[in-house]
């Protein structure tokens, strides 16, 4: 077995990648630090105003990068796995829509002005929301087909009253604070922040990792898969409430940000072999590396502009995905 | 040993009536083939066998935990379904899912031994979606049998595949069927099923019509009742000869 080392070194150099870019992160900043300044402040050396910056700023940024990244890496190919279709993406499901919906209005409704958790929580309320109405949805039965159809009902139907909340909104200072919240961005993020998506992602991600041998066995289609032993309908339940919150988790903190989910797990798989079961924790890594990457990407290109994460991961990723459709077409079909 | 019985197994799609009272019963050691005519009931019985679908009446396998099941019994569908471009060697592994208990060594052996068994081993590197449809097949067929159960079912394994593949999948069926395993196949060969399987199950309209060893089952009658057909067969020295000669109803 020649794959083994293989994927050894693969793993080994995206673990790297995300800790020299978890680095990077907590060193670039609008406030011109020193290396060793920095790291000794990091660790509670040195003047408070810069403890101040780099553990209530810097920090919860470099790690939420990390979570967020990590959680739609892995749920895009835990999705893409169950669907066996690479074009699957997490937002599949209508947690993202949901989620967002659940932020609009707590802009809207003044909640999240009026204390700094309300935004998170009612954004984790609209994936709880979304979640329980995917599965009523649909039904008792393991397949693949009406959970796409009802999590395509319900990020439309979610879309849609985010949309009619902008259109009722009376006052313009909400509906643009809506707007950019929906770009995605983790700029301004506290450790509170941190906090609240830990253990939503800890619970997802535990949940996802479970799925590697269902999703494994899917490769060869869903009778194959169940003669194998695998319940589809438990494995739907668990990739349903991981992915959900994983997600939910990640855009109350960041808001909505496309095209990790669906690129990464692409890149990867390859480099993978293809397994299902090997491209979740790799997605994982791969996706904290990207939105790391991305975020400091922002800070440096335009660092007086307040550039969205969002917008960032869109304008590279859309390109990029292109880029690997004309790639399979050449090499395939 | 009994390895799979069957009463009364009944399914409706809609309101057609796919299976009709199934009675049916495979032991160790036997190759059956199941014929019957495009939509005569040979791939609803073999998934509602193993409780892929709802059904009516009893299964003995439906009726075991998943878990048990896929250790009893491996399944090769008819859709030869791979959706992501694993080299073939995974692809075989896949088999060893059923027993997440197994050793990683007792994984290795079995998956090597089914890649030797099907002649894969020039292609174990290769991407198993870049591969032929009969290539596919074969590595289809391994992976089921890395599975090692004493039962192997597989619908229409041999379609696709080149003649000599063909007789060789069929040889090993057999022995398997030997080694005192169960083999049952739905095929539309009929001159292959004459030759290599000890028993031949004739289904028609959801129902058994015929059941027994291959020369009885192929009667002239049969065969022109259920695939409207006319045919030769003789008993040669190395088993049964049988020829397809002309259609017996125009359409």
């Amino acid at each position: 077995m020649t794959r083994q080392p293989r994927l050894a070194f693969l793993f080994a150099g995206l673990v790297l990648l995300v800790l020299g870019l978890g680095l990077a992160s907590l060193l670039i900043g609008p406030a011109r630090l020193g290396i060793g300044q920095s790291l000794a402040a990091l660790f509670g050396h040195g003047p408070e105003m810069l403890q101040l910056v780099m553990r209530e700023l810097r920090l919860p940024r470099a790690l939420l990068g990390a979570l967020v990244g990590a959680a739609l890496g892995m749920s895009g190919a835990v999705m893409q796995g169950f669907l066996r279709n690479p074009l699957a993406e997490p937002g599949l499901i209508g947690t993202s829509a949901s989620a967002a919906l659940g932020a609009v209005l707590a802009i809207q409704t003044g909640i999240a002005a009026a204390f700094p958790l309300g935004l998170p929580l009612a954004a984790l309320a609209g994936a709880l929301v979304s979640v329980m109405l995917v599965l009523a949805l649909a039904g008792p039965q393991g397949g693949a087909l009406a959970l796409i159809l009802s999590g395509i009902a319900i990020s439309a139907l979610a879309g849609a009253a985010t949309s009619l909340v902008l259109n009722l909104s009376p006052n313009p200072f909400a509906a643009n604070e809506i707007i950019f919240w929906m770009l995605g961005s983790l700029a301004d993020r506290s450790m509170l922040h941190v906090w609240i998506a830990l253990p939503f992602m800890v619970v997802g991600a535990g949940l996802l990792l479970t799925t590697g041998r269902g999703l494994d066995a899917l490769t060869l289609g869903e009778d194959a898969a169940a003669a194998s032993g695998i319940d589809l309908r438990q494995l739907r339940l668990v990739l349903v409430t991981g992915t959900a919150a994983l997600i939910g988790g990640a855009t109350a903190v960041a808001g909505a940000i496309g095209f990790v989910g669906l690129v990464v797990p692409h890149i990867l798989r390859r480099a993978v072999g293809a397994r299902p079961s090997a491209l979740i924790p790799a997605s994982a890594l791969g996706g904290a590396a990207m939105v790391l990457a991305a975020d400091i990407a922002v800070r440096v290109v335009a660092p007086t502009r307040d550039l969205k994460l969002g917008v960032l991961t869109a304008l590279i990723g859309a390109p990029f995905f292109l880029h690997l459709i004309l790639k399979t077409r050449r090499s395939g079909a | 040993m009994k390895l799979l019985v069957l009463s009364g197994l009944t399914c409706d799609q809609g309101r057609r009536r796919v299976l009709d009272g199934i009675d049916l019963t495979i032991r160790a050691g036997e190759f059956v083939g199941l014929l019957g005519r495009n939509g005569a009931g040979k791939t609803t019985l073999l998934r509602a066998a193993q409780g892929l679908i709802p059904a009516g009446g009893w299964s003995s396998l439906a009726d075991m935990p998943a878990h048990e099941r896929a250790r009893m019994a491996a399944f090769m569908p008819q859709g030869r379904e791979i959706a992501w471009p694993m080299s073939v060697e995974s692809l075989v592994a896949l088999g060893r899912i059923a027993h997440p208990d197994a050793a990683g060594a007792a994984d290795l052996a079995a998956t090597e031994r089914a890649i030797a068994a099907l002649d894969l081993g020039a292609l174990r590197h290769r991407p198993a979606t870049g591969l032929s449809g009969g290539e596919q097949a074969r590595a289809l067929i391994a992976r089921a049998l890395a599975q090692e159960t004493s039962l192997l079912l597989a619908d229409e394994p041999i379609s696709g595949l080149d003649p000599a593949a063909q007789i060789r999948v069929m040889r090993l069926f057999a022995a398997l069927a030997k080694d005192g395993k169960g083999v049952v196949a739905s095929l539309h060969d009929l001159g292959l099923a004459a030759r290599h399987c000890t028993r031949l199950v004739l289904l028609e309209q959801g129902r058994i019509v015929a059941d027994g060893a291959p020369s009885k089952v192929l009667s002239a009658r049969n065969l022109a009742q259920c695939f409207g057909i006319t045919a030769q067969m003789t008993q040669t020295a190395d088993g049964l000869s049988f020829q397809v000669q002309d259609v017996t109803e125009p359409h």
